[in-house]
């Protein structure tokens, strides 16, 4: 059983390496030509990294080691976020149980890592950038805490493996009034957390009111290949996450060749065709201002609370 | 088979209802508030017949497709109808800032949870679960009466507020005698009617009808 849990997580671990750059690269895809343009084609975001990759890493004169442990640090939470989750199968490994907490706090590490490179170099960009995605992060973390808390109680657990399974198993869970409102709460905080369109946009350069892009200004070649890549995969994870909770058809439950086939293909699927909807999504939506955002970001707190409430409507 | 799915259907049309006093609370457009309360209509009919087909009641059906006219057809439809052709700027400046204002709404909704948990300790049936909803919605009526500054903003409070006691009722005591309800709708529909109606006049007359600039009568 346990190898069997660690031979899922590397196979989850090598492909969605694989299928991050892919989903960004779809994303902008779709906004491209809903947009009019031809866009750069599905593989440009693979090709930027290879690039970045072989390219020397350039420091800021008074930088210190945290520019180069920091885009480690933020891939390496995303590696993790990407072995531990319940994407390709729900067999956990025993030892590192994909716990709720284990994966919010998993994520708050990346966070932290990448404000401490924004704020490194000591410019006003990365400093700007770095205090706006600690104030959006501290009021996402509650919010995907409540949401799957309240995915959790059909579930008796919060272990994530364990809900994607009983909703596998009882599919009446899914369209349930709780299960519905805490999925919108969930959406809401992951485009927060990912850092995409209605919070932050992230196809701007040197725009007062950007985030992710002003912390990763100081960093460059093999560093920023490390950030970005590092934030693919989270948004491809989380995606994934997302689909196999609204429908966790096609996930493994036990390990064989086929039913791997299986679930990668599904997961595959899943997360491409989220990526797709993101991308459509964001052509009818602005960024809203940067005051507003913990409004949306209450409000989404609100849903997960009345999902948590609402789970004892139905006796 | 529908004994089976009761308890969910109720708590889909009563969590319907909560969604829809939330999203109330939320967007500060007038059209947007009108359009969330015609769903709230429909819900709240749907939650009757639910409740009525439970238990075989035929009058609560009539009840049901009265609510549906009243709250979920008329009342939205005149009131969408003033709005559009009197009011220029639909947008409202409330006095709780939308952030405060929806924390208070998940500090309101487990409250009403504590006290219908205390009062409703005896009784244990399907509906009288999701009543906490009901006694929130009234709250959220209140709130929205307390912090919306024009009139025609506090008649959405005032109409929640009637939303809330109807969910009660319904869902409590298994509704009321239609010859009540249909007392109560029509008194409802009576006083927007007229509240509404004078709302434009003084639209048109003194400008505004912001509660905060009417301070003194005017000849």
């Amino acid at each position: 059983m346990t190898w069997a849990a660690i031979a899922i997580a590397l196979i989850q671990l090598v492909f969605f390496v694989f299928l991050a750059p892919l989903v960004v690269g779809v994303i902008r895809q779709v906004r491209a030509r809903l947009e009019g343009r031809a866009g750069a084609g599905v593989w440009q975001p693979w090709r930027d990294v290879r690039k970045l990759l072989r390219k020397n890493p350039v420091h800021a004169e008074g930088s210190s080691w945290i520019l180069t442990a920091g885009p480690l640090t933020v891939l390496v939470s995303s590696l993790l976020l990407c072995a531990l989750l319940p994407l390709v199968g729900t067999l956990s490994i025993p030892l590192i149980p994909n716990d709720l907490f284990v994966i919010v706090s998993l994520m708050l590490v990346g966070v932290v890592a990448l404000a401490l490179v924004g704020l490194d170099a000591g410019t006003a960009f990365g400093g700007m950038g770095s205090s706006r995605h600690m104030t959006v992060a501290a009021l996402v973390e509650p919010t995907v805490l409540l949401a799957i808390y309240a995915l959790s109680i059909p579930a008796g657990t919060s272990t994530l493996s364990v809900i994607v399974g009983t909703r596998l198993q009882t599919p009446a869970v899914i369209l349930s009034p709780v299960s519905v409102l805490a999925m919108v709460a969930l959406a809401i905080a992951i485009m927060a957390e990912t850092g995409r369109l209605p919070v932050d946009n992230p196809s701007t350069h040197l725009e007062l009111t950007m985030m992710h892009e002003a912390m990763v200004l100081e960093a460059s070649g093999r560093d920023l290949a490390w950030l970005e890549l590092g934030s693919w995969l989270k948004l491809a994870a989380l995606l994934g996450l997302l689909g196999n909770l609204a429908a966790p058809w096609g996930i493994l439950t036990d390990l064989s060749i086929w039913s791997v086939a299986v679930g990668i293909i599904a997961v595959a699927a899943k997360v491409l065709l989220l990526g797709i909807l993101l991308g459509a999504g964001e052509i009818f939506l602005a960024k809203v201002r940067l005051f507003r955002v913990p409004e949306l970001l209450a409000g989404s707190f609100t849903l997960a609370l009345l999902a948590v409430t609402a789970s004892y409507l139905v006796a | 088979m529908f004994t089976n799915i009761y308890p969910q259907l109720i708590g889909l049309f009563a969590g319907a209802l909560l969604l829809t006093s939330t999203l109330m609370v939320w967007r500060h457009s007038l059209l947007a508030s009108i359009g969330l309360l015609a769903v709230q209509g429909v819900a709240l009919a749907a939650l009757v017949a639910v409740i009525g087909v439970e238990a075989g009641d035929a009058e609560l059906l009539l009840v049901a497709v009265l609510v549906l006219t009243v709250k979920g057809g008329v009342l939205p439809w005149i009131l969408a109808r003033e709005s559009r052709a009197t009011t220029r700027i639909t947008d409202e400046s409330p006095r709780l800032n939308p952030t405060a204002a929806l924390l208070t709404v998940a500090g309101l909704t487990i409250f009403s949870y504590v006290v219908i948990g205390r009062i409703l300790i005896h009784v244990s049936s399907v509906p009288t679960h999701a009543a906490p909803i009901g006694l929130a919605m009234m709250l959220i009526g209140f709130l929205l009466l307390v912090t919306r500054r024009r009139a025609r903003s506090q008649l959405i409070g005032f109409l929640l507020l009637d939303n809330g006691i109807a969910t009660v009722a319904f869902l409590t005591s298994g509704g009321v005698p239609l010859f009540l309800e249909l007392g109560i709708s029509l008194d409802v529909l009576l006083v927007v009617v007229i509240l509404y109606v004078f709302a434009g006049r003084m639209h048109t007359k003194f400008g505004g009808t912001d509660v905060d600039t009417l301070r003194e009568l005017h000849d």
